[in-house]
């Protein structure tokens, strides 16, 4: 009995020491998000900050989760008070959800603060609540137009002349009378990205700054007319598999099927990845607008990523946020492993970062894709974010869309109906 | 010791160790969250400021996605009820019979799918259900010379719920049939040989002995197929790869699910979950008295 009782008083003074010890390892940050590719880059930087900083050595814990699942077990984590972890990516449109009751994440306006002069301020805005800034996004967002050139030019269609959706229009129609198998464009009759930016050029938008959904307005109708003119007239196809993201879309846009679509910058690595064959071919041009002088890109999507109040270490989250989000090399590495606008602008314009012709981006596209984007740099408005806008998407994606493109409802009787939907069903 | 020892061997104590641990599950995954849920149903739940807001849930859930949602799960739970009750009835007299060969092969065949995981096979039958001229039920059609049709979100909603009960069906008709096989193996033979010395045909033997004595199992096989029918939402989701598209395959568990979980409108969520669990014990109520479960003998 004695033997066994000094041998775990042996144990439990060698489990004290090395906790004792345990000081000098490295302090373990928990990461979830919903995109494996975004591990990639948190990785690539953990390495960067431990070699600056060799006195607070971190250790990156990340676990990817399919989407709508990650931010159910963080809410449910957050709601519970126990199980979130210390770093997290949460999507925009899910943003609004986490804003609700005692706000569980921190407030990182310290780390953000010092440096809204070098980026787009609206990327952490879009983030905010009552002057608080809880999240930091990973990228602009621009919505541009993609071209697939060699199509535009079977059809002798000189994309750099589209200047007005009317052009666009004509052109679709010269695109098809050249191609009767193909499309000129492809709309989703589940999501959202190919219209919102046409939206904000006529200064709609999915709600307004109040927190009202604005989906019964003129400026949607006329729109939604548009879209739904040319899937009529077959100049527009309904995405197969009802999204730009969804297997058979891109089977169809790799095959040569379809010549433009309008989609964020961010989807550039959905063409290196997805759609292997039209390497060379995809060019990406400011979007074209209803009547001069109009913005002609809008900030779109995003991912904050943000500091829990369950973190261990709020203090070095925090700070490893900042370099890997705010801070130049931090945006650098942004560009050159995800292919994104980094927030902060500067990068825009170092040349021999943006047309590194060893970067994988830039050899797959036909032309350098931030030419479009130093273009646009002023005209990139942004979209209001609010409580009230994941309902609002939700009626968008659920309703709206399919009921415009595959049926022959009127247009004035499906917004009106889904603009009581949405109010009715706000939280 | 001794105490302990009778303790051990008491036979009044005996008893309520062995269900202990069956009323413990009970009470912590059961009657707890059921509980939780009742009185969730009528909060506003959000972090550190939930309170209460009398039946403002069960006001704001009627609304046209709930009756959207409750139209297609009655749609899908009458339509798999039809479905799934005579067929499996009809499968499992055929294999009952004496003269059916490769009676073994058949069974297993059948019982299959129930083994298949329902998110592979949601995912299949997306692809089965493709919209391309390529996907399988289109190549189909275009055997037969149609065109082909874009079975998912497409301009109509009846081909949509065509692939969730076709999805159905393939899943629990060999379930089903066996069911009524072991019931019409316990249904003794020579009820057959002397209706059958009577000069009853396949049909009458059929009619009017074995439905009347497989009744026991055709109540048990409508109780849970309405309970499944109202209750199914993993197949729409698979096979709807997570989009919302027309709301076409929106069933109330799925709305109860994009509320209360996607949107974390956790009392909302709970306020329909009691809804579905009030619908579910209502309808089947009323179908157990009328077939007469509830009957003395």
């Amino acid at each position: 009995m004695k033997k066994v009782l000094a041998l775990l008083l042996a144990m439990t003074l060698v489990i004290g020491c090395g906790a004792a010890f345990a000081d000098a390892e490295p302090t373990e940050i928990e990461f979830w998000t919903f995109q494996d590719l975004h591990i990639a880059f948190y990785e690539a930087m953990a390495e960067e900050w431990n070699a600056q900083n060799p006195d607070r050595q971190i250790k990156l814990k990340s676990t990817p989760f399919p989407f709508e699942e990650m931010h159910e077990n963080l809410g449910n984590a957050l709601m519970a008070g126990t199980g979130a972890p210390d770093l997290v990516d949460i999507e925009f449109g899910k943003f609004a959800n986490f804003m609700k009751g005692d706000i569980q994440l921190l407030p990182l306006n310290d780390i953000v603060e010092p440096e809204l002069d070098n980026i787009v301020k609206a990327r952490v805005d879009i983030y905010s609540k009552d002057g608080n800034y809880y999240g930091i996004c990973f990228h602009v967002g621009a919505a541009v137009i993609y071209y697939n050139k060699e199509l535009c030019e079977s059809a002798g269609i000189d994309y750099t002349s589209i200047q007005t959706w009317d052009q666009y229009y004509e052109a679709a129609k010269t695109f098809k009378a050249a191609n009767p198998e193909k499309y000129w464009m492809s709309v989703e009759s589940s999501d959202i990205w190919h219209m919102w930016p046409q939206l904000a050029e006529l200064g709609g938008d999915m709600t307004d700054a109040e927190g009202n959904a604005t989906i019964n307005t003129p400026e949607m109708a006329k729109v939604l007319e548009y879209n739904r003119k040319m899937v009529k007239e077959g100049l527009a196809v309904v995405a197969p598999g009802t999204y730009h993201h969804a297997p058979e879309f891109y089977a169809m846009m790799n095959e040569g099927s379809i010549a433009s679509i309008v989609m964020p910058f961010w989807y550039i690595d959905r063409f290196t990845d997805y759609m292997p064959d039209l390497a060379g071919k995809i060019v990406s041009a400011p979007l074209p607008v209803w009547e001069a002088g109009e913005k002609r890109s809008v900030g779109q999507g995003g991912t904050g990523t943000a500091v829990t109040n369950q973190a261990d270490d709020p203090e070095l989250t925090k700070a490893f946020l900042g370099f890997c989000k705010l801070s130049k090399e931090g945006g650098i590495k942004l560009w050159q492993t995800l292919g994104f606008d980094p927030i902060r602008t500067e990068i825009w314009a170092m040349e021999d970062i943006t047309h590194d012709p060893e970067n994988r981006f830039v050899k797959y596209y036909a032309s350098n894709p931030f030419d479009t984007l130093l273009q646009i740099k002023d005209e990139i408005v942004a979209v209001n974010n609010n409580e009230m806008l994941p309902t609002v998407l939700d009626t968008m994606k659920s309703v709206v869309l399919q009921k415009v493109y595959e049926t022959d409802e009127s247009i004035e009787d499906i917004l009106s109906a889904a603009q009581a939907d949405a109010e009715a069903e706000a939280f | 010791m001794r105490r302990l020892k009778s303790l051990l061997y008491s036979q009044r104590l005996a008893p309520y160790v062995f269900i202990a641990p069956f009323v413990i599950v009970f009470l912590v995954f059961f009657l707890y969250p059921i509980a939780s849920t009742i009185i969730m149903s009528f909060q506003r739940v959000v972090p550190g400021q939930t309170s209460f807001i009398g039946i403002d849930n069960y006001r704001k859930m009627w609304n046209n996605s709930f009756l959207t949602a409750l139209k297609n799960s009655a749609v899908y739970m009458v339509c798999t009820c039809v479905i799934l009750i005579p067929v499996p009835m009809v499968l499992a007299v055929m294999l009952n019979s004496k003269k059916m060969p490769a009676k073994g092969f058949f069974r297993s065949m059948l019982f299959l799918p129930a083994l298949v995981c329902v998110v592979v096979a949601g995912i299949t039958f997306r692809l089965i259900f493709g919209e391309r001229p390529g996907a399988l039920m289109n190549s189909l059609l275009a055997a037969f010379g149609a065109e082909p049709v874009k079975w998912l979100g497409g301009p109509v909603r009846w081909t949509t719920m065509f692939a969730l009960v076709i999805l159905c069906c393939w899943r629990w008709m060999g379930v089903n049939t066996m069911y009524y096989l072991s019931a019409l193996q316990s249904i003794p033979e020579d009820l057959y040989e002397s209706a059958e010395l009577d000069g009853a045909g396949a049909w009458q033997r059929f009619r009017h002995i074995s439905v009347p004595l497989v009744r026991p199992t055709t109540i048990y096989v409508l109780t849970i197929s309405i309970y499944g029918g109202l209750a199914m939402f993993v197949e729409s989701r698979m096979l709807f790869a997570n989009t919302e598209v027309g709301n076409q395959a929106l069933t109330i568990v799925g709305y109860l699910y994009r509320v209360g979980i996607r949107k974390m409108n956790y009392g909302l969520g709970s306020a329909i979950g009691i809804f579905l669990l009030v619908l579910t014990l209502a309808v089947n109520l009323i179908q157990l008295i009328l077939t007469g479960f509830f009957r003395k003998e």
